[in-house]
């Protein structure tokens, strides 16, 4: 209360104006933010926790609450070798999508961060497929994948090669999958580090180029060690998003779930299955909460790696100022905003215009 | 062989470019190498895409040329035709018209409220309330849709749009991204001049905070239309085929057709449903290339 100290006036002469104008004062800020709060704990935080509750009852669909189960419903998930079939499928898709994505667009930002000609033409076209929703880049990526015709039959055909069985085969269905992931966010993922890059003082590069060093040497010890944080952003948000990944193989076969001998389910189309062609509330709910606490798990390894990253490191990383780090590593994306806009200038002034 | 044609068309542009930029380094200068690559990557972002509105623009079995048909035919617009003949698609675009268009008034306004109180109001608990807006971005929603769907079954919305625009009507990262951007934008002393000038906490923000966010508001809009406009998982469980999303809509005209779908057509109902976002990518790429290195969205 003794911080309130400056607020507390002699409170005898308040005219009625002025206890409105302090109630104004004291409560608007609250009132700001209560449609959020109270929307957000319908919308976010009752389903989740919810699902917890569910989870702990045969529930079906139709018919609604049924026994008191305990943990029943998570035993019989996790001794079903179906889910452990979808979470390996998972993992592969994710991998499959994850590592070549990552090395591409960390490739293709390093040629952004130039002083290109047309460079306003270079990032715009590495968005485009950014903008194709992921149900018609599936719809799209079913027809270049398919067995029989298409661009990719033709290619393989043109090599003499045989044709593959992009539907049925496993390794091949996830290839395919992650191929429509690749495709729609490597760009994507490729701004995200070039505003990364551009944070980058040129001071450094100047400094290590009078060194002697090459550009392939500059690279390696000088980019990526400076935007590690924004790596392992985007790793993060790729993990989160790919282990939640549910259009592209429910689409890849629209009349499955997941494939005909379920090759391509994941977690989000085994949960999907359970709750609704098979009305299981129970079980599905048993899933969500696993996937959710694998979630937490990634998001906590993150946390780790970044911290002792971040501890070992005596690089002048550019501090956040909010004190969480999955923050932190979005604010190294974030930051460059402002300093970009002084190497734009530059760029601008030697000529470099698009 | 590559190579000399590679020199005999670098060479000239090497010329003209050395006096205009003399002062800049050459080593930072990139290589036709550059552009090779970006080009090539170019053509893969773009041929899906292009080859799409090919096949939808010819018959279905052209989708079985060898090389690729790569020069659209006539028949686009008569696929087309057929798309809003096989599936309610105007109903479908006009519900993804309202669906992502409330959420994102909604995103919008609330992120904007809110951040505006944690970025430059005082009151008690103002930082804790704030990490919890933080911890709960990470909160993976759609882990959610069970007791979503039970709830929307208890109000008997399934099958209504309100259904779809519940869950998408705030975000935590709407409200940490606008406090991100008012906590600079804004300064304090603007504030307290309005107050000495005896505006009431609405005023301020109305007049003061609002015109000041409105660059942040704009890119946080984009984003959001286009989550919700791209958004399948959701409206596919609570949206039947009768009153369906684009994204439903288009599902549904891709599983149609058992054994001997026709391509044209399914394609011309995804070269359709991309055509708004396309058009919104022509107006606005920059400001969503912008958006994208500022951080303006959740990944």
């Amino acid at each position: 209360m003794t911080s309130t100290a400056t607020v507390r006036r002699p409170p005898a002469a308040l005219t009625f104006r002025q206890k409105l104008n302090r109630f104004d004062y004291r409560a608007s800020p609250y009132l700001y933010i209560a449609p959020f709060f109270i929307l957000f704990a319908l919308i976010g935080i009752f389903p989740i926790v919810y699902t917890f509750n569910v989870s702990l009852y045969e529930w079906h669909l139709l018919k609604g609450q049924g026994d008191f189960v305990g943990l029943d419903n998570y035993v019989s998930v996790l001794s079903d070798p179906f889910f452990w079939n979808a979470f390996g499928n998972t993992i592969s898709i994710f991998l499959l999508s994850a590592v070549p994505q990552l090395v591409i667009a960390t490739l293709i930002a390093a040629l952004l961060d130039q002083t290109l000609r047309g460079r306003t033409f270079w990032r715009m076209s590495i968005l485009l497929p950014y903008i194709v929703a992921p149900v018609a880049v599936a719809v799209i990526f079913l027809q270049i994948f398919n067995q029989y015709h298409g661009p990719v039959a033709g290619l393989l055909e043109l090599f003499g090669l045989d044709p593959i069985r992009w539907a049925f085969d496993v390794f091949p269905s996830h290839v395919a999958i992650a191929s429509m992931v690749n495709w729609r966010w490597t760009g994507y993922n490729a701004l995200i580090l070039l505003a990364a890059m551009q944070a980058i003082p040129r001071d450094v590069y100047e400094s290590a180029a009078l060194d002697g060093a090459n550009k392939l040497r500059r690279f390696w010890s000088i980019t990526i060690p400076m935007i590690r944080p924004t790596l392992i952003f985007v790793v993060i948000t790729s993990t989160i998003g790919g282990l939640q990944i549910f259009t592209e193989p429910k689409l890849f076969d629209p009349r499955s779930n997941g494939g005909s001998d379920r090759q391509f389910q994941t977690i989000v189309l085994y949960l999907y299955e359970l709750a609704f062609p098979r009305r299981d509330f129970g079980r599905a709910s048993a899933t969500a909460w696993i996937l959710f606490l694998v979630i937490i798990l990634a998001g906590l390894i993150n946390f780790a790696i970044t911290r002792a990253i971040r501890t070992n490191d005596a690089r002048p990383v550019r501090i956040p100022k909010v004190r969480d780090t999955l923050i932190t590593t979005r604010s190294v994306s974030t930051s460059p905003a402002r300093s970009r806009s002084t190497t734009t200038s530059t760029t601008d002034q030697r000529g470099g215009r698009a | 062989m590559s190579t000399l044609m590679e020199r005999t068309r670098t060479e000239p542009t090497a010329t003209t470019e050395a006096p205009r930029y003399r002062k800049g380094k050459d080593h930072e200068r990139p290589g036709i190498l550059t552009y090779a690559i970006l080009i090539a990557f170019f053509a893969i972002s773009a041929f899906p895409l292009w080859w799409s509105f090919v096949i939808s623009s010819r018959q279905s079995s052209d989708t079985n040329l060898v090389p690729p048909a790569v020069l659209p035919g006539p028949n686009f617009l008569g696929n087309a035709a057929k798309v809003f003949e096989t599936a309610p698609f105007l109903q479908a675009l006009a519900n993804s018209v309202i669906i992502s268009g409330a959420i994102t008034v909604s995103v919008v306004f609330f992120s904007t409220l809110a951040g505006y109180s944690f970025a430059k109001l005082k009151f008690r608990a103002s930082n804790g309330l704030l990490l919890a807006v933080i911890a709960t971005m990470a909160i993976p929603t759609q882990l959610g849709i069970i007791p979503l769907f039970m709830l929307m079954a208890e109000w008997e919305w399934v099958g209504t749009l309100q259904a779809v625009i519940l869950p998408g009507l705030v975000t935590a990262f709407g409200v940490f991204f606008m406090r991100q951007y008012l906590v600079d934008v804004i300064p304090d002393e603007l504030i307290e001049a309005a107050r000495v000038d005896g505006a009431s906490m609405w005023g301020t923000f109305w007049h003061v905070a609002l015109p000041a966010a409105r660059p942040a508001m704009a890119v946080l809009a984009l984003f959001t239309f286009m989550a919700a406009w791209t958004d399948f998982l959701w409206p596919l469980l609570v949206l039947g085929p009768r009153n369906p999303s684009v994204q439903t809509a288009l599902a549904a005209l891709s599983a149609s057709g058992g054994q001997t779908p026709d391509h044209s057509l399914v394609l011309a109902g995804a070269v359709l449903s991309v055509i708004p976002l396309l058009i919104l990518f022509v107006l606005a790429g920059k400001q969503l290339v912008a958006g994208i290195m500022q951080g303006a969205v959740k990944g």
